[in-house]
């Protein structure tokens, strides 16, 4: 197990290791050091309080208290071990065996485990420690019993999620049989948590061990445990609080240790550098704006912290779009569009940092304004549509309060203006003004991008940045989806700019397009020279890999091999250099710039398909 | 409507499921409250009245807790009991049980009642506070001693800490009434002995809750309209953590109503748990068997009470369910 | 090769308001050693019907017959007869293997479900089966999380394929893959059918994608089968309005007309 290995450096994890160390040196020497001092009665030193001999005082037969709490240790630390390691086996495999038994016996399983996680396990352990007969041994079963339920349902809810995983499917389908199942792929995937909450369980089985021989229903005297001295001295707290308390420090020290620990493993207190924050530089202010350009984006870079150092998943894009215009940006996952759209609409997480010669919204430089102002002006200037409708509306608002708020919010547009222009809206995306009242999970899909849409033309937008539409969508609500993106710029003169993977749909919809690769803007060229026209050997891989419905099925799809470059070791030649068929020692030396082949067609390449080998 | 269209409404369905869990929930209440004092180990009327009690009068305690009968007809004589409210007689004392419940139960109710309420009032507003604050991986100094915190105070034993309250705030400082119920501001020490390890269990989850939540992608979505973060946290944040919290929250409570065994018994509070507390000591086992009977009830209706209103509150969280 | 017959199959799930019909009456027909593309859109039902096939869900109605006999998935003794003639790969990459067994242990495991192998019969399987998928022997030693999407997904194929079964059930494979990686997954299916002469049940909602690798295609709407045809004459001849919906919606590249060459 690698897990408390992960953190060794943290203050918080030697803290925490040394107090666990120093509760087992107690347990393992605390009866040999003082047990004979803890047992000696003193006539002559009866209920003292604290003093040079004895810090915590004495007991009401005259033994030191501080004695007696050290070597209480060893009890008190076995019996809680002991209850929690019971209880955790029974637990686990009643509730691991969930995910692997038929239907029936899971439901019945499953009813009995949620039966008893009625009851809280403290009024389990009491009353089962009635029952068994006040003592150590019965105390430690109850309390085991007590825990099975917990560590059931636990077992039970992570076995789940094996279960619903294809892998276990697999392995049903497989035949194996069951026990294999359950040792060989649903305990090691769920031992981790597991023994998570097994260190914090034992904790608390320490504590309510306490609690039970504080009730009296533990370890019986002469015997002692930490609890027991608690109740024993209980009623002196009026007189002598520290003699009385003594006990309960020592559960609360063990307790607060467990708690720890359990934190340790799980990674909470790990020492985090405080991330890398380096004030951003001043963002200079934009080069010169081009006339009529709606979006003008120069050499956008955006960089990431990640654990293991910074990458910069977009580098150098440059992009512009005039009204009316549909651009498509095209690309694998992970070339880095997502972050694009976010840079542009200023919505990169804290820790991102972008820069870039030029940014500019409707002509007006983005960085040259307050925040303020560039919050208004993003705010009812641009509109983002996401991939997810189904996430990215908020489940418990209607549809009315997301659609108004906006305006509300940057133009004050009154309640009742801002609703009729909400039914607007919503008539516009041909969806009925009742859908104002609706709730987004009374919609359909199709219904709730819709509804995104509609929101985006509430501020009568210059340009939609829509990141893969219609990625989460079926076909037929695809072909509805981008229709009425094209009626909407048709309409609205709004540049769109189509983020999305699918080459195809991109090459049908928009005018122009943009492939990406790795970060970086590889070719851009008119949508209809997509498919015999390309001239950068990944896009011209790209659409080849595309099946159609006209592909000739004897002959293999020709398929880009390799894997992308490692984000975190860029290399200063061309990204695509370690898959390219035409690549020159050149390529690895210098990355190409993106060059204009003809006025319309640019591409970043040194060596570029020739347009005659494309046709043939 | 027939009952076949009755189940197939969500509402309807939810309550009979829940009906049926709480029923099976309770019979084991029930049989297990009967089965104990015939479970103990020895013989409990001689446990309770010292062994050089007359045999006589243990004869008549025997006859009289029916021990003597067989099982099945005990059985039901305990079940037309409790029917008649009938909870037995205390073998130490002699008076009624139902009496000792009657005058002790509201006790309880009030210190665990006010405990939830603490707990939930402090708890939700903190933990989306800490998570507003440490989100996105902001301020790892605040996080590092969140999670320590919290993980401390959820360490903390309450009876211990019980203990520790009275010994400076009421015996040291003076502040508070050290036992019993007397005023409000008796309440105070009992409550914040209950509900401080809760309060940080729950914490620790709202903020889970709440991180989570904050990474969704409709908060994305208000970040891209550029509303205020006020109208963010609260109004699109808030409103999604809140089933999940609540959710946590209830299955607190019960572990809660336990918590009061222990900590009546360090304050003396008139109590169901002082009373249970003390029957263990006295093996006054009628007690017991009634307390235990009567606390394991409103555990259960208590946990009724959280589903409901969680279903009222989120109607998907009732269908989603099952 | 084994041939797959369903009559009038029906699956039923637990929606919110009472059961609802998943598949509803199908009735399917894959001779042996052919492949029938599966198409529909989310919620019609592919899963359900793929899954109740291999007796991962309880089948309601209808009869599920495999080389003329009938079927079932009661005990684990049926489930073992059934895994020797049907296997199924499925759709997500990221739980598609076991994360914390490396390919070897993954795909020995399978190979031994029915066989004792020795160690040295075992690795050379392994060999063999990664070499089926078009994967180097040197990915024996990987952990899935060091593999791709692409190459996970051929990974669990070639563990479908360890107990050499007569049909292989493909469903959405590479609806999680980026389409260059859908390209290489895809040459494999082909390869295979060619091959081995598997019966395959190929499902997906990308008609390109499934149309490449399948003899015929049924169209599914709503827990129903709309329309099954050879492929050449769905494509060419669509008789149900939704096909053609369906085909009419698949975006296709324009073919730019100023440099067009012969072709
Ligand atoms: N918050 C983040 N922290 C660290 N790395 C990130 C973060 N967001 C994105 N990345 C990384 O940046 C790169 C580009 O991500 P991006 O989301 O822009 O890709 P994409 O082209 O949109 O892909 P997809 O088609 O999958 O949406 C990826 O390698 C991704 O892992
Ligand atoms: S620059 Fe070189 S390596 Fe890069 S795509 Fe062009 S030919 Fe290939
Ligand atoms: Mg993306």
């Amino acid at each position: 197990m690698s897990l408390p290995l992960r953190y060794p450096r943290s203050p918080m994890a030697w803290a925490t290791a040394a107090m666990l160390a120093s509760l087992v040196v107690l347990a393992l020497a605390g009866p040999l050091l003082w047990g004979a001092a803890a047992d000696r009665p003193d006539p002559a030193a009866v209920l003292q309080g604290p003093s040079a001999a004895h810090p915590f005082g004495t007991d009401n037969l005259g033994r030191d208290v501080l004695d007696r709490v050290l070597t209480a240790t060893r009890p008190s630390l076995l019996l809680a071990l002991a209850a929690v390691l019971l209880g955790a086996t029974g637990g686990i495999l009643l509730g691991a065996s969930t995910a692997v038994v038929g239907r029936r016996a899971r439901r019945l399983l499953t009813g009995l485990i949620n039966l008893l996680l009625a009851f809280p396990a403290l009024l389990v352990a009491m009353f089962l420690a009635v029952v068994f007969g006040a003592g150590a041994d019965g105390a430690m079963l109850a309390l085991a019993v007590a825990g099975v339920p917990g560590f059931a349902r636990l077992a039970q809810t992570l076995a789940a999620a094996v279960a619903g995983t294809d892998h276990l499917a697999s392995a049903r389908v497989l035949g194996l049989r069951r026990h294999r199942l359950l040792w060989r792929h649903v305990l090691p995937n769920i031992a981790e948590p597991l023994l998570l909450s097994t260190t914090t369980a034992a904790g608390t089985a320490l504590v309510a061990l306490a609690g039970l021989s504080f009730l009296g229903l533990g370890v019986q005297p002469p015997g002692y445990d930490w609890g027991q001295l608690l109740n024993q001295g209980l009623d002196r707290i009026y007189a002598e609080p520290l003699p009385a308390l003594a006990p309960g420090l020592a559960v609360l020290y063990a307790a607060v240790a467990f708690q720890l620990l359990g934190e340790v493993l799980a990674g909470g207190v790990a020492r985090r550098s405080p991330a890398p924050r380096t004030p951003a530089a001043p963002i200079a202010t934009s080069g010169p704006a081009t006339e009529g350009l709606v979006l003008q984006v120069e050499d956008l870079t955006v960089e990431l912290p990640t654990p293991a150092g910074v990458i910069r998943p977009v580098r150098g894009v440059s992009l512009s779009l005039r009204p009316g215009e549909i651009v498509g940006l095209v690309g694998e996952s992970g070339s880095g569009k997502s972050l694009t759209a976010l840079a542009i609409a200023d919505l990169l997480p804290d820790r991102a940092r972008i820069s870039r010669r030029t940014l500019r919204l409707l002509g007006a430089d983005l960085a040259a304004m307050t925040p303020k102002e560039r919050e208004r002006h993003l705010a009812t200037g641009l509109a983002m549509i996401f991939q997810n409708p189904a996430s990215a509306l908020n489940p418990s608002l209607r549809i009315a309060t997301q659609l108004t708020e906006t305006v509300r919010t940057h133009r004050g547009t009154s309640r009742a203006q801002a609703l009729t222009d909400a039914s607007d809206a919503l008539r516009r995306v041909a969806l009925p003004p009742a859908v104002l009242r609706a709730r987004p999970h009374q919609l359909s899909g199709g219904q709730r991008q819709r509804v995104m849409i509609a929101a985006g033309l509430m501020v009568r937008p210059s340009l939609i940045i829509a990141d893969e539409p219609t990625t989460a969508l079926d076909v037929t609500v695809q072909r509805q989806i981008t229709r009425l993106l094209s009626e909407i710029r048709r309409d609205t003169c709004a540049a769109v700019l189509f983020i999305s993977h699918d080459v195809a749909l991109v090459g049908e919809f928009c005018d122009r397009v943009a492939v990406m690769y790795a970060g970086t803007i590889v070719e851009t060229l008119p949508a209809d020279r997509l498919s015999t026209g390309t001239r950068h050997p990944y896009t011209r891989a790209l659409v080849a890999s595309v099946p159609n419905l006209t592909a000739d099925r004897d002959r293999p799809l020709p398929t880009v091999e390799g894997a992308l470059p490692e984000p975190l070791a860029p290399t200063p030649g061309c990204p695509f250099e370690s898959r390219c068929p035409r690549r020159r020692d050149h390529c690895t030396e210098q990355a190409p710039p993106l060059e204009g082949l003809d006025a319309v067609h640019r591409v970043a390449c040194w060596n570029p398909v020739a347009a005659e080998v494309v046709a043939s | 409507m027939s009952l076949p269209h009755l189940l197939r409404n969500p509402w309807t369905a939810f309550l009979a499921r829940r009906t049926a869990r709480l029923l099976l929930s309770l019979g084991v209440v029930l049989t297990a409250s009967f089965a104990m004092i015939r479970l103990v180990p020895g013989d409990p009327v001689r446990a309770a009245l010292g062994v050089d009690a007359a045999p006589a009068l243990v004869a008549a305690r025997r006859h009289q807790l029916g021990l003597d009968a067989p099982f099945l007809s005990q059985y039901r004589g305990y079940l037309s009991g409790l029917a008649h409210g009938d909870l037995g007689t205390s073998l130490v004392t002699g008076t009624p049980v139902a009496e000792l419940v009657r005058t002790r139960l509201p006790a309880t109710l009030e210190i665990a009642g006010l405990a939830f309420l603490v707990t939930l009032a402090v708890a939700l507003p903190c933990g989306l506070l800490a998570a507003v604050r440490t989100r996105d991986g902001r301020h790892p100094r605040s996080e590092l001693a969140f999670t320590v915190l919290t993980a401390g105070l959820a360490g903390v034993p309450d009876f211990v800490l019980a203990a520790g309250l009275t010994a400076f705030l009421a015996v040291g400082l003076q502040l508070f009434p050290v036992a019993g119920s007397a005023g409000a501001e008796s309440f105070v020490l009992p409550v914040l002995a209950l509900c401080l390890a809760p309060t940080a269990v729950l914490v620790r989850i709202v903020r889970v809750e709440a991180l989570k939540v904050l990474s969704e992608d409709y908060l994305r979505t208000a970040r891209s309209k550029r509303l205020s973060p006020a109208r963010r946290y609260l109004l699109h944040a808030a409103p999604n953590m809140a089933t999940a919290a609540l959710t946590v929250a209830g299955s607190l409570l019960p572990a809660l109503i336990a918590g009061t065994v222990l900590v009546e018994k360090v304050f003396a509070w008139p109590g169901i748990g002082s009373a249970l507390a003390q029957s263990v000591v006295t093996q006054d086992y009628p007690v017991v068997q009634a307390m235990v009977l009567i606390l394991g009830t409103t555990v259960l209706l208590a946990g009724l009470l959280v589903d409901v209103l969680l279903a009222l509150l989120d109607p998907r969280s009732a269908i989603r369910e099952s | 090769m084994t041939a797959l017959q369903l009559t009038d199959l029906t699956v039923r799930h637990h929606g919110p308001r009472g059961p609802v019909a998943a598949v509803d009456g199908v009735s399917l027909e894959i001779p042996p050693g052919t492949t029938l593309g599966l198409v529909g859109e989310s919620g019609s039902g592919k899963s359900s019907l793929a899954r109740a096939i291999v007796g991962l869900t309880p089948v309601h109605g209808g009869r599920v017959l495999l080389d003329g006999r009938e079927v079932r998935a009661r005990t684990v003794g049926d489930r073992r007869r059934l895994g020797r003639l049907v296997q199924i790969v499925l759709q997500d990459p990221d739980t598609a293997l076991d994360p914390r067994m490396t390919v070897h242990q993954t795909l020995g495991e399978a190979a031994t479900v029915f066989h004792r192998l020795d160690r040295r019969a075992r690795a050379e399987r392994v060999t063999a089966l990664l070499e089926l998928v078009g994967l180097n022997h040197r990915f024996a030693d990987r952990l899935p999380r060091h593999l791709s999407g692409g190459q996970r997904q051929r990974v669990a194929v070639a563990r479908a394929l360890a107990v050499e079964p007569g049909l292989l059930i493909a469903d959405e494979i590479t609806s999680a893959l980026d389409v260059s990686v859908q390209a290489a997954v895809l040459n494999t299916i082909r390869d295979l059918q060619r091959r081995l002469g598997l019966s395959m049940l190929f499902i997906g909602h990308n008609l390109p994608a499934v149309c490449y690798v399948s003899d015929a295609v049924a169209v599914m709407r709503h827990g129903r089968i709309v329309e099954t045809a050879p492929t050449e004459a769905l494509l060419r001849d669509p008789r149900h309005p939704y096909t053609r919906t369906l085909l009419a919606s698949v975006p296709s590249l324009r073919t730019s007309l100023p440099d067009e060459g012969p072709s």
